[in-house]
């Protein structure tokens, strides 16, 4: 099958030719699939920002290249453009970039953008407020919103153009435990309703541990790990020396171990109840 | 009764809320949002103090209280005993109380780190001899000594945030109030002003006020105070707050994981104390219940 998304063997170098030169990305090759949800994580400055911004055209890899459907998005002049329709990208803090008198209008800024008609704009400004549970304050200005509405209302303007890869860098980043709940399980149902595939990079462990199905780990702007929450949180030691971490449950399940206990390892506290209940002999108040 | 007034005349304050009303103006004749009604709380010199709550709960707007950037509608707050309503009290306030906020990148104002550390002391009129001390000093205690030289942009977050706290030591306040200073930053970038700020705290007794969203770096404090709808919900120990676990998501927040976890293990029969704040602790309130 051909993946959605490729991207094949791209570097990206800042300020080349300056002594600032930094190699942002080195050879990194990786492909996302329809309906996938993808973890990314890595240090301050290992390149996940950089690579994200290669997903929809808003870099050029200096050599490399990345396809979409099997074509080059850099094909033509044209090309990029259109990937970013298909390729939606909500940028760290995207409440920032609020700018309309209304919810409304801020959401149906990217559908008008892409010239399409107004009632299928209404259409799809109201169902992506739906989702991430905005649509009573459709005609509120923005402002008046609380830091985790306007969050959402910012990545409602994204959902409402329909991309079928959708990234998020760190979307929960200063949100309070609810607020970061609400928001994961929005992206959670836009994958489901639409197939789509997700790729969100975050510096929480347990949350990406909990929801994503593969993981990519970026070091120094190479891929070294690109594999399942299970494999990847395997290299505990590793992950700790590149400046990351592994979820609490998981460190509590290591102890365990050395404590004598035979489990296997875990990523998520409904994980680590179901099998430590099994352990124990089932639901005794069930 | 008398032991425990005699307690709170020996104990200085840093920071006493006495009776806080605080309302965001409205524009235009509209009416203005309420934060505080009236809220009561002190920080006691020397401690640890964390302060958690929801998005819009005021913990930013009470921070801002603490060293004069806001000051009350009605109601007192005292900074080591100085009226903040007091204009002439504004600047001691803000030499004996330094504030550090979330993003580092907005808190950097020279080319090169040691420019950016002795910024605050050449403002409060330091002599040079005595700046080069300090931001050396300040620099060796947020162990970034090494990058005296670099240039911050160049900087990692953590180490751009360390450089931020370095800044506010070396005006050497009694109180370093935090505002999410981790929520940028990777987890070895958290770990290391965390580190910084424990070590603020334990080694040199400076008054450490952490607002935060990450519950596990709230469990680090002394105390741990909650607010909720600008009142203070609960206050207490870490082991004392965050054993309430059905309180705490009642105000849209979590426990540390570890707690969550043994309150989800006890729903399914289980019996486990709700004081678990580490994974070792965690680890072995299982065991112990799945061995005996």
């Amino acid at each position: 099958m051909l993946p959605l998304l490729e991207v094949k063997n791209v570097t990206y170098t800042y300020s080349a030719g300056t002594p600032f030169e930094h190699k942002a990305l080195q050879d990194v090759s990786f492909c996302l699939n329809r309906g996938e949800f993808v973890g990314v994580i890595g240090h301050t400055g290992s390149g996940k920002s950089t690579l994200m911004q290669h997903l929809n055209g808003l870099l050029k890899p200096n050599s490399g290249d990345i396809l979409l459907d099997g074509k080059s998005i850099w094909a033509d002049k044209t090309s990029a453009r259109k990937a970013r329709f298909r390729v939606g990208l909500v940028f760290q803090y995207p409440e920032y970039q609020l700018f309309e008198e209304t919810v409304y209008k801020d959401i149906a800024f990217g559908p008008k953008n892409m010239g399409l008609k107004d009632d299928e704009i209404d259409l799809r400004v109201k169902k992506a407020a739906e989702i991430v549970g905005v649509s009573d304050f459709l005609e509120k200005s923005p402002f008046d919103l609380s830091g985790g509405q306007k969050r959402r209302v910012a990545i409602a303007g994204v959902l409402a153009m329909e991309p079928e890869v959708l990234i998020l860098d760190e979307p929960t980043a200063g949100l309070d435990p609810e607020g970061r709940e609400e928001i994961l399980k929005n992206i959670e149902t836009y994958r489901a309703s639409q197939n789509a595939t997700i790729v969100m990079v975050s510096h929480s462990m347990s949350d990406i541990a909990r929801l994503t199905q593969r993981i990519l780990v970026l070091d120094d702007g190479r891929v070294v790990y690109d594999d399942t929450p299970a494999k990847v949180f395997d290299h505990a030691e590793q992950l700790l020396k590149m400046g990351l971490d592994i979820p609490e449950v998981t460190k509590v399940f290591l102890k365990l171990r050395q404590l004598g206990l035979d489990v296997p390892p875990v990523y998520s506290i409904d994980q680590a109840v179901e099998t430590l209940n099994k352990i124990r002999g089932g639901d005794r108040h069930a | 009764m008398d032991a425990l007034i005699l307690e709170e005349t020996q104990v200085k304050m840093a920071i006493s809320v006495e009776n806080l009303k605080f309302i965001y103006p409205g524009v235009d004749d509209t009416p203005g949002i309420t934060v505080f009604e009236s809220l009561d709380l002190k920080v006691a010199e020397g401690s640890f103090v964390a302060i958690v709550g929801s998005n819009g709960c005021g913990k930013s707007t009470l921070a801002k209280h603490f060293n004069a950037i806001m000051l009350p509608t009605g109601g007192k707050v005292y900074v080591h005993g100085m009226d903040s309503s007091v204009e002439e009290n504004m600047i001691p306030i803000r030499r004996s109380t330094g504030m550090v906020f979330q993003n580092p990148d907005n808190q950097i104002v020279a080319n090169v780190v040691e420019e950016d550390v002795a910024f605050g002391p050449e403002n409060l009129g330091v002599a040079s001899p005595a700046i080069r001390k300090r931001v050396d000093e300040a620099l060796k205690q947020v162990g970034m000594y090494a990058y005296r030289e670099h240039a911050p942009h160049l900087l990692s977050g953590g180490q751009k945030q360390r450089i931020a706290i370095a800044g506010i030591i070396a005006m050497e306040p009694k109180c370093i109030v935090l505002d999410e200073p981790t929520a940028m930053l990777d987890p070895q970038g958290r770990r290391e002003v965390l580190q910084t700020i424990s070590a603020l705290n334990k080694d040199k007794g400076i008054t450490v006020v952490l607002i935060t969203h990450h519950m596990e770096e709230a469990a680090l404090a002394d105390r741990v105070v909650v607010l909720s709808k600008g009142k203070v919900a609960l206050d207490g120990t870490p082991r004392e707050v965050f054993s309430q676990v059905d309180l705490m998501h009642g105000m849209g927040l979590a426990s540390p994981d570890t707690v969550e976890l043994c309150h989800a293990l006890n729903q399914k029969g289980f019996d486990l104390s709700l004081d678990s704040l580490n994974t070792e602790q965690c680890a072995q309130a299982i065991y112990d219940a799945l061995t005996c």
